[in-house]
């Protein structure tokens, strides 16, 4: 056949995955300009502190989805290489965060210093929670979704009991600058740590061979070993990247509050991770992954929560019309689907068949 | 005579994107007849009978059954056993979570409540009458996987098929099970069942057939009667060109290597896997092979040198020196190359795409921080592609769209490009075209003759003794001997595997 | 576990599925029986277990609806939702003057629609069933509070006659200090559970159908291979899960008599949780209807014996449980593995030192 057809088909192959994304954005994108043309425009305007801050509903959209972006990024390695999701995110977030408060509230004031270490402390913590599930779904083999029931039963509790059954709040400015503004910079901070999360994970592909083993390992486990790839270790450490991205998500969750509620902190972002992840269009079988779709995915999933809060929508409400959006995308990317349709296009177009 | 035509498939086309998998083929089954499909890897024979058991649907042609005049309609595996073609495949499609009654009879039963006690004892009477070694009730997962394969054929000899259809049933059987369903087969043929018989062995072809169907590149070559058509003139029709290759590739061994080459040892080796342990070496340039039947250990006892199952006892020398091999990156470090058995299980990354597959064993060994970049991977891609002539449309296609063959090359790729000095081959032949045979054959004894040594494990005798110039051989997971220079006999090596001489 | 007469022939050895429904079962009934010897007091009187069952009747039928669908290889995270929106319609449709008959009806065609739509997106159009369900869950959750924020509370007479209705089983009951003789009390929900119980057994063991269940779990691929419309198996699998979930919703109700959004909260996951005791594995293939019943009684105990060893912090019932499942699965794994799988084997050999592989 000819070999220049197929070479422009494979180039456009390598980004199909990230259409169904892709689209759902411009639907609701379109949707919006629509409905209101001014719903994208930003804004600078002046906050409570005084600092000139770029506002708008896209600011807020990017703003709002962080958490869920960095905790996407981390699923998608936990799901190419042990073909699982890790149920436990929110859980372990809740554990992070309150850690996190925990090392703040000890010092007698709130510098940079405490914030550092309590960053570390809390990372520390949440990688071996992280390790925890990882060994369970490494070593003894047990699925995911089963291993990390463990922790998502019991996880909230656990942070509430490092609280000692409160609820802290913690209010210092460099909280606020932390899950708001720094003064001088109208970019939400929340923003910048995910284009830092996202660098470091560019990096980590870029240095380290973790793309071609994670994938070797969920594709092929016996095969991958025969190469000499430790798929234990591998594993192991999707779960511990995880963890280390539970505790950012963590960390911008309470500073964005300046407090912690083990009850309702991320709630329900587990589901919302792993729905970003397939809506990127990575099987949630593993294999196969596009970091970039995930991320796609969870702006999508904010776009569409912050679109639905500008409608007027009852925050309990929204989860209903949220089910139809999903269940609209996935449907249109559902490989039946694509096929009936492709096929329904080869018939309108006999033309192009041929050639 | 035409009465007794069973099944008549008449201008039957399929295409994949791409690819154009079956043109225009017809195929003729006779009632009480053993029919061999033949035809290399991607010749369109999986193809043709995934056609007829309704996992694929035809674009064209038609499919009679029967003799009746109109087409039957088979459009799922169900549609399929309803009108009476059953099929045995070479992975077993039983469920191993259910018991072997269960297995036999599920799908079948139009009741809504299932007297399983019936089944059970019905069950108990077919494994009985066919001699498999199954009780009713066990679970599926616990027995062998011969008598997995075996459970299946019952199950299909019980369905009262018209069309029996075997694809590749044979290559996880050894001898005496062969035998044993063969007897199953001619019993079969005595009843008036048609058999569609897929095999890449052609003594059991002949062992076996009246007829054989030979396709090559998804066309129809000729259907024969088995008693006109020679085994050479077999595979030349497979290959589609007069064999020259095959039989001159060597005629005499390359000569023995002296002892003091001896790069890998392995004394009082043993494995979870392979719990005897045996002495080995391999001297710079060899080509030495382990032999025996099926489960006799040979696999066993290369993965042990390797490293792939957990290590029990014994130690590895290199050089005279004492090298720990305890996993497959030690082994991998010391220059040791393993080409696994399982292609699809234990070789591909199936997802992954040509060039991934062929740099992972070499980005493994130069280790996690040392990354390939895209342009140095792209280059030995492209440099294998071209060595071993692999057919993909380019280094990015997926490597389970590639055929057999091309699968097994894009695996010696890999390990080639690591630049081992010992290479251990287990089954690289098995079920890829004969073409693509020959040139591993060619490929082994090329790089002996650059320097490196390699351990080759075929089921086939014959192709052992073209390529190995020291044998060893295995019966029930001991080393019963060793086969050199003279003694390197089809007959010798027949005698030693079976335990006449010690 | 019977000591009863072998006849003589031989035994098979357990299968997966009834192996690890004894260890459940066997598991139950020590701890039962420590906490009768240690706490005594509330778990010496039959009541208990008739609390147990009354406080849990409607996870007993989601659990039966998982069991479900996890041996035919899926997963249905929509339960708990479903509960809650089938609660909230029918206490809103009573209140409105509807009949018993008319929301009983409701109850299940709500069931019956989550189940339907659901089946055909996970079997027909082959989407993951986590996400088909995950917006199922999303969808009944958010329907809720569509059809009412506010909590509600039955005012309809003749539900609470129905809900009040208790069967009274005075052999079983203790003699209080009193000397009254109190009867041991079971609501009419346990009896609706305990029939869904027998049927899904009968279903799962004695019908086609369940086989199909089991061999769709085993191996989807194969089970095409044999005969088997997997769609449709997928199909019924989904479909009798939401179906069970309505009746649970409505079962739930007569426990409750009250709406709330926050409704069977988590019920899902504690669904899951009891099948994975009772020893159904999320691969799909491996299950018993009575192993999940445990599954929900050993989970019911465990949270007793917390309430009752003074760990009364709120945070103690969910970590024990947490720490309850961790011993469960790893239990299934090291009990699985030793059964003798090759790698998994060796692997796990290994690292916890268990008995070598036979020569």
């Amino acid at each position: 056949m000819s070999d220049i057809k197929k070479k422009g088909s494979i180039q456009w192959s390598k980004y199909a995955q990230l259409i169904v994304p892709a689209v759902a954005i411009l639907l609701i994108i379109v949707f919006n300009l629509i409905r209101d043309p001014s719903f994208f425009s930003v804004e600078i305007t002046q906050n409570n502190d005084g600092n000139n801050v770029l506002s708008g509903n896209l600011v807020s959209i990017f703003n709002g989805a962080s958490e869920l972006a960095v905790l996407a990024m981390g699923m998608t390695l936990v799901t190419a290489a042990c073909g699982g999701q890790d149920i436990s995110v929110g859980a372990l977030a809740a554990i992070a965060g309150s850690v996190f408060v925990k090392v703040l509230k000890s010092g007698a004031s709130i510098s940079i210093g405490t914030i550092i270490l309590g960053f570390i402390a809390c990372c520390a913590v949440a990688v071996i929670f992280g390790t925890f599930n990882g060994t369970l779904v490494s070593v003894f083999r047990i699925q995911p979704m089963i291993a990390t029931l463990v922790l998502y039963t019991c996880g909230r509790s656990v942070a509430y009991w490092i609280n000692g059954g409160a609820t802290p709040t913690v209010s210092s400015p460099l909280i606020t600058a932390l899950g708001g503004f720094i003064p001088g910079i109208p970019v939400p901070t929340p923003i910048l740590i995910v284009i830092v999360v996202a660098v470091l994970f560019s990096l980590l592909f870029r240095f380290t061979s973790l793309g071609i083993y994670t994938q070797s390992v969920g594709i092929n486990q016996r095969a991958a070993r025969l190469n000499g790839i430790n798929t234990v270790f591998i594993k192991l450490l999707t779960f511990m990247i995880l963890g280390a991205c539970c505790a950012v998500a963590g960390v911008i969750a309470v500073s964005r509050l300046s407090l912690i509620n083990h009850e309702t902190l991320l709630l329900e972002i587990e589901m919302d991770a792993i729905l970003a992840v397939a809506i990127g269009g990575n099987a949630l079988s593993g294999g196969k992954f596009r970091l970039s779709g995930s991320i796609i995915g969870a702006y999508a999933i904010q776009a569409l929560t912050t679109t639905l809060y500008a409608m007027k929508v009852p925050s309990t409400d929204i989860k209903a019309y949220k089910a139809v959006v999903i269940i609209l995308i996935v449907v249109i990317g559902s490989p039946v689907v694509k096929q009936k349709l492709s096929a329904l296009w080869q018939k309108l177009s006999p033309g192009k068949a041929v050639a | 005579m035409e009465n007794d035509v069973v099944l008549t498939m008449r201008g039957i086309c399929k295409s994949f994107p791409g690819v154009r998998a079956l043109h225009n083929v017809d195929f003729t089954l006779r009632k009480g007849e053993i029919h061999a499909l033949m035809g290399e890897n991607g010749a369109g024979k999986s193809t043709l009978i995934k056609v007829l058991t309704g996992v694929y649907t035809k674009d064209e042609g038609h499919i009679q059954l029967d003799g009746a005049a109109g087409d039957v309609s088979i459009r799922s595996p169900q549609d399929a056993q309803d009108a009476g073609i059953s099929t045995v495949y070479q992975e077993i499609t039983l469920c191993p979570n259910l018991t072997v009654a269960e297995n036999m009879f599920i799908g079948r039963d139009p009741n809504v409540i299932v007297p399983w006690k019936k089944m059970e004892k019905r069950a108990g009477e077919i494994l009985d009458s066919l001699g498999i070694p199954a009780r009713p009730k066990q679970q599926l997962g616990s027995c062998s996987l011969a008598v997995q394969q075996m459970v299946a054929i019952a199950r299909a000899v019980d369905m009262e098929c018209k069309v029996l259809i075997l694809d590749e049933p044979t290559s996880s059987l050894d001898e005496k099970e062969v035998e044993m369903l063969f007897s199953l087969m001619r019993d079969l043929k005595a009843r008036g069942v048609g058999i569609i018989f897929v095999t890449h062995f052609l003594e059991q072809v002949y062992a076996v057939c009246d007829r054989i169907t030979v396709l090559r590149n998804g066309e129809l070559v000729g259907e024969y009667e088995i008693a006109n058509l020679p085994q050479v003139e077999l595979v030349a029709k497979m290959m589609g060109k007069e064999l020259e290759s095959l039989s001159f590739i060597k005629s005499d061994p390359v000569a023995d290597m002296a002892e003091s080459g001896v790069v890998y040892e392995a004394h009082d080796l043993s494995s979870a896997a392979c719990p005897n342990a045996f002495d080995f070496h391999i001297a710079r340039g060899e080509v030495n092979g382990f032999t025996g039947l099926l489960g006799s250990g040979r696999s066993e006892s290369v993965r042990a040198i390797f490293g792939a199952d957990r290590v029990t006892g014994g130690r590895v020398l290199r050089d005279g020196k004492p090298v720990k091999i305890t996993r497959p990156i030690d082994a991998m470090k010391q220059g040791i190359a393993y080409l696994p058995e399982d292609r699809k299980d234990d070789g591909i990354i199936a997802d992954l795409s040509v060039r991934e597959n062929i740099i992972l064993a070499l980005q493994v060994l130069r280790g996690f921080w040392k990354p390939i970049s895209q342009s140095e991977a792209e280059q030995f891609a492209q440099e294998y592609i071209a060595a071993l002539d692999i057919k993909t449309a380019s280094a990015d296609t997926p490597v389970r769209s590639l055929s057999g063959g091309n699968q097994q090359k894009v695996i010696v790729a890999r390990w080639l490009l690591t630049h081992p000095e010992y290479l251990i081959l287990d089954e690289p032949t098995r079920g890829i075209d004969v073409g693509t045979k020959t040139e591993i054959q060619k490929l082994v004894l090329r790089l002996a003759s650059e320097g490196m040594s390699i351990t080759f494990i075929s089921s086939e005798i014959e192709e052992m003794l073209r390529t190995c110039s020291r044998l060893i051989v295995m019966r029930d997971r001991h080393i019963v001997g060793e086969l050199r220079g003279e003694a390197l006999t089809q007959d010798q090596v027949m005698r030693t595997i079976a335990g006449g001489v010690d | 576990m019977s000591v009863s007469v072998q006849k003589a022939r031989r035994r098979e050895p357990l299968t997966d599925t009834q192996l690890l429904m004894t260890i459940t079962i066997c598991i139950f009934f020590c701890m039962y029986f420590l906490a009768m010897a240690i706490w005594g007091g509330g778990f010496l009187r039959w009541q208990q277990v008739f609390d147990m069952l009354n406080n849990n009747a409607a996870l007993i039928i989601v659990a039966c609806s998982l069991t479900i669908v996890m041996i035919g290889g899926g997963i249905d995270i929509s339960v708990g939702g479903v509960i809650a929106l089938v609660v909230m319609s029918c206490v809103v449709h009573l209140n409105g003057g509807g009949s018993l008959f008319t929301a009983a009806l409701l109850a299940l065609g709500i069931g019956v629609a989550f189940g339907a739509v659901q089946g055909f997106l996970v079997s027909y159009l082959e989407i993951q069933p986590f996400i088909v369900t995950l917006a199922g869950m999303f969808f009944a959750r958010g329907m809720t509070t569509i059809v009412s924020v506010q909590p509600q509370k039955v005012a309809h007479d003749g539900f609470k006659n129905l809900m009040n209705t208790k069967v009274e089983i005075p052999w079983l009951g203790y003699t209080a200090k009193n000397g009254n003789l109190i009867p041991a009390r079971m609501e009419i929900g346990v009896i609706v559970a305990l029939v869904i119980v027998a049927l899904v057994w009968v279903m799962l063991r004695e019908t086609k159908l369940g086989r199909h269940f089991y061999a769709l779990g085993g191996n989807s691929t194969s089970a095409l291979m044999l005969g088997i419309n997997t769609k449709r198996t997928r199909f019924l699998a989904h479909l009798f899960s939401g179906t069970l979930a309505g009746i649970a919703g409505f079962v739930f109700m007569m426990h409750t008599g009250a709406g709330n959004a926050t409704n069977a909260a988590g019920a899902e996951m504690n669904a899951i949780a009891s099948s994975i005791i009772g020893g159904t594995l999320l691969t799909g293939g491996v299950g018993d209807i009575v192993g999940t019943f445990f599954g929900v009684m050993t989970l019911t105990t465990i949270k007793s014996i917390v309430t009752v060893s003074g760990l009364r912090d709120p945070w103690w019932q969910s970590i024990t449980t947490g720490a309850m499942l961790c011993f469960f699965i790893l239990l299934q794994s090291v009990v699985l593995s030793r059964r003798g799988k090759g790698g998994v084997k060796t692997l796990l050999s290994k690292w916890l030192g268990l008995g070598k592989p036979k020569g």
